[in-house]
């Protein structure tokens, strides 16, 4: 009913075709922690997005055919196990096999300091760790992932 | 430009038709977003569309739907078949964001190239499907799918709008959820093609059966007309899958009859018409009176009971059709 008001006040934007943000939300590897995971998940749907979640045990494989199927715009990978140096670049560099180099890959977990510059050079755009907010995950997707052209 | 387009139009159409997955893909997204340029390709697409086998699965939330999804999608592999997926998952209506969750459940075909899983948002849309389910199934069937599952959001009573989309609807029901009285309501469980007890191992899974079974028994039915018949499943053992797949099979054999298969291609071609119909005139006539400015003034006279929304509609439609659709 929202949209009703939205339409009234500004009737000509309504009418402009209004992409969807669609992100995925991914848990690669063995560990089953996925509450973090869900609650981002959660977060992003309440910002507005549409959030693909695949659930646990994920392939860097499973992850991109997922990704390629659903045409999504950023992948968000929650990493407990301490494999991310392993299975984050494997997925940037599957992305990019499949020619989907425009997606906008984050991830967040137990990931160490010394580790973060290693893996935004192999391509993971940003990396959380704990302690980062639900707020500053929703808006750095918000400014940072854009639906394609 | 006009020369380009076409050719980006036709190539796309070949990709899609070759089974491209990325073209393909971002098509869907293009048609899901409301693309102008997404329907040019859909109408090139159109003419190699039609022989997919369409199911419909839809019952409550948590009835095991995705899970009888994936089940129904191993049969069919397992047969040769290629399968597409169309999850639909619900938008929230404050947000206007989603989880689209669907997929969880289907990790066993995740890298089998022979299926196709798309998962979709309703965006506001009622009836089970998202708007745009019509317009992917058809992608699905260009890519030349064998068949389209497609699985609604969680339903209860009311949401039926599979019915207008699938060739074959599977209603699943589980134990435990209502009386008998629930199942001499009207609504969704009219449309079942096939009624699926899943959880079958449950307690009450025969009284749920049994309760089916009355109310099946209780229908009139023709001479011919195809029966509903009621079958238990575990969706997460894959106990009765096997059997399912094959009533599956038998309701195909039943529609696709020669006695049926006219009435059943008429009865699709007037839905798909409709909705359409339904959808564009509606863009074009709020666009117009966008454009014309007319729209503000128009609803400040209805909310300030100036004038009635029954005259100005007629008023409208009339407008239209004498001077853009029929001349």
């Amino acid at each position: 009913m929202a949209t009703a008001t939205a339409t009234r006040k500004k009737p000509a934007a309504s009418r402009k075709i209004e992409r969807k943000v669609r992100i995925l939300i991914g848990k690669p590897g063995l560990d089953g922690h996925d509450r973090g995971a869900k609650i981002i998940a959660r977060a992003l749907r309440d910002a507005g997005f549409e959030v693909i979640y695949t659930g646990l045990h994920q392939t860097p494989e499973m992850i991109v055919t997922a990704a390629l199927q659903e045409d999504v715009d950023g992948i968000g990978l929650s990493i407990l196990s301490g494999a991310h140096n392993h299975l984050l670049p494997r997925i940037v560099e599957l992305l990019k096999e499949k020619k989907l180099d425009d997606v906008v890959v984050f991830g967040g977990g137990i990931i160490p300091d010394d580790d973060i510059p290693k893996l935004k050079r192999k391509g993971v755009d940003r990396v959380f760790t704990p302690g980062t907010t639900l707020k500053e995950i929703v808006d750095y997707v918000r400014e940072n992932i854009h639906p394609r052209a | 430009m006009p020369e380009k387009g076409r050719s980006t139009l036709k190539s796309v159409v070949e990709s899609v038709r070759a089974g491209d997955v990325r073209a393909a893909a971002r098509l869907m997204r293009d048609l899901d977003d409301g693309l102008p340029a997404a329907k040019r390709v859909l109408r090139g697409l159109y003419k190699h569309t039609g022989r997919a086998f369409i199911l419909g699965i839809t019952g409550a939330p948590g009835a095991g739907k995705s899970t009888l999804v994936d089940a129904v999608t191993s049969e069919l592999r397992k047969q040769g078949k290629t399968v597409g997926v169309v999850a639909i998952d619900p938008t929230s209506p404050y947000s206007g964001g989603a989880i689209l969750g669907d997929r969880i459940r289907m990790q066993k075909h995740c890298l089998d190239d022979g299926v196709f899983i798309k998962s979709l948002a309703t965006r506001g849309h009622l009836g089970g499907l998202s708007g745009s389910t019509l317009d992917v199934v058809n992608v699905m069937d260009a890519m030349g799918k064998d068949v389209v599952i497609i699985e609604t959001v969680g339903v209860g009573q009311d949401e039926v709008e599979i019915v207008k989309v699938a060739h074959t609807n599977l209603v699943v029901v589980v134990p435990g959820l209502g009386d008998d009285i629930q199942a001499i309501k009207a609504g969704i469980l009219e449309i079942a093609d096939i009624f699926v007890v899943n959880k079958a191992d449950r307690e009450g899974a025969d009284r749920t059966r049994r309760d089916l079974e009355t109310m099946v028994s209780l229908n009139d039915y023709d001479e011919g007309e195809w029966v509903p018949p009621v079958l238990p499943t575990q969706a997460s053992t894959g106990e009765g899958v096997v059997d399912l797949v094959e009533s599956i099979a038998c309701h195909r054999a039943h529609i696709f009859d020669a006695e049926n298969i006219d009435r059943f291609r008429r009865e699709k071609a007037t839905v798909e018409l409709h909705e359409m119909l339904k959808v564009r005139l509606l863009e074009k006539a709020i666009g117009d009176l966008e454009r014309h400015g007319l729209m503000d003034s128009l609803i400040d006279d209805i909310a300030n009971r100036r004038k009635d929304p029954y005259g100005i509609v007629e008023k409208i439609v009339n407008h239209r059709f004498e001077t853009h659709l029929i001349s």
